[in-house]
């Protein structure tokens, strides 16, 4: 399909999104990311039944971290997609890539 | 299990702001199996401060630790040649192994970072119910395995009371009657004569530490 998408988005794979832990986003944050989202299965449709309910679930959770910490929840997203939907994909890392730059760098990044 | 849970994330901070170099110890036993204060949730909590305390210009370092159980004397020793190294130390343990560990260091101040919720079933996965008060005076053999301390709103020994109310009790209907269920699960096994049986209320005057020591074994100051 030879699709474009932000290359700001740095791909990291994991073989289901359920294994996505709430600490690696938080570290993604940390570590001085812009944003970080999760893109898993549709709903409904997980291999594993659940993966993709557990890793919305922590997604949510770190949401309510970074609220905590004082620093925008919509830096971290969930989205779901099928694996046959590749313009899909690419629209997700563009819309997110948009509202991250409307929010601005990761403040973290300015205190050393 | 004992079970607890991760206290508001602004009142751990408060309790840290003064202090630069903080030490977070897990324990890898009741609240680590309840997702509250073991290993994962110490670099959570680390996390979280380390990035809190940096946008508030007022950073903090914090080391991680966790040992197999907070309210045993041979993990805490683990910690004797790291605490030196911290102005303060931050314990994810239930109360037990928090106040052991404070009594073990005396001279660094150590902060909860959990509440303690009590003893608990595992429902499902982070879902948890209490079950027992450890009240050392247990009824429920005569009461169908029910435990009247903590599933009764009144912690009756002999119950019900009248506010029961078709199987609910009067606080709440969302909360069952505990001498109901009672009740009910002698009623089917051909026990009802064991409800008659009168316990004497629980005297909660001068509650003072427990200690057990089972028998054949000594205090830990008399051990050779």
């Amino acid at each position: 399909m030879r699709l474009e998408y932000p290359t700001n988005v740095k791909i990291i794979l994991v073989p289901c999104s359920g294994k996505v832990d709430v600490l690696h986003l938080m570290r993604a944050i940390q570590k001085g990311a812009d944003g970080v989202y999760v893109v898993g299965c549709l709903e409904g449709t997980c291999h594993y039944n659940e993966g993709n309910y557990r890793a919305r679930e922590r997604v949510e959770h770190v949401r309510t971290l970074m609220e905590e910490v004082g620093l925008e929840p919509e830096r971290v997203r969930m989205y779901n997609l099928s694996s046959g939907e590749g313009p899909t994909f690419a629209a997700y890392a563009k819309e997110m890539t948009e509202n991250i730059k409307e929010l601005g760098p990761n403040p973290l990044k300015d205190k050393g | 299990m004992i079970v607890a849970k991760r206290k508001p994330f602004d009142e751990i901070m408060d309790m840290l702001k003064d202090y630069k170099k903080v030490l977070n110890v897990g324990c890898g036993t009741c609240v680590s199996v309840c997702l509250a204060g073991g290993e994962k949730e110490v670099h959570v909590l680390n996390s979280e401060l380390e990035m809190a305390r940096k946008l508030a210009d007022n950073p903090i370092e914090l080391g991680a630790y966790t040992v197999e159980r907070q309210c045993d004397r041979e993990y805490l020793a683990e910690l004797d040649d790291k605490v030196k190294d911290y102005d303060a130390v931050v314990s994810m343990a239930c109360g037990v192994g928090i106040q052991f560990l404070a009594e073990r260091f005396p001279d660094k101040p150590v902060f909860p970072a959990v509440d303690t919720a009590g003893l608990a079933v595992n429902q499902a996965v982070g879902w948890y119910e209490e079950r027992c008060r450890s009240c050392e005076r247990c009824v429920l053999g005569w009461t169908g395995g029910i435990c009247p301390v903590t599933m009764c709103a009144k912690g009756l020994y002999n119950g019900p009371c009248g506010g029961t109310n078709k199987g609910k009790c009067e606080i709440s209907q969302d909360q069952p009657c505990a001498w109901y269920m009672i009740y009910e699960r002698l009623a089917a096994q051909g026990r009802l004569d064991h409800i008659k049986k009168i316990r004497d209320p629980y005297d909660w005057v001068d509650t003072t530490p427990r200690t057990l020591i089972q028998p054949g074994y000594k205090k830990p100051e008399e051990v050779e």
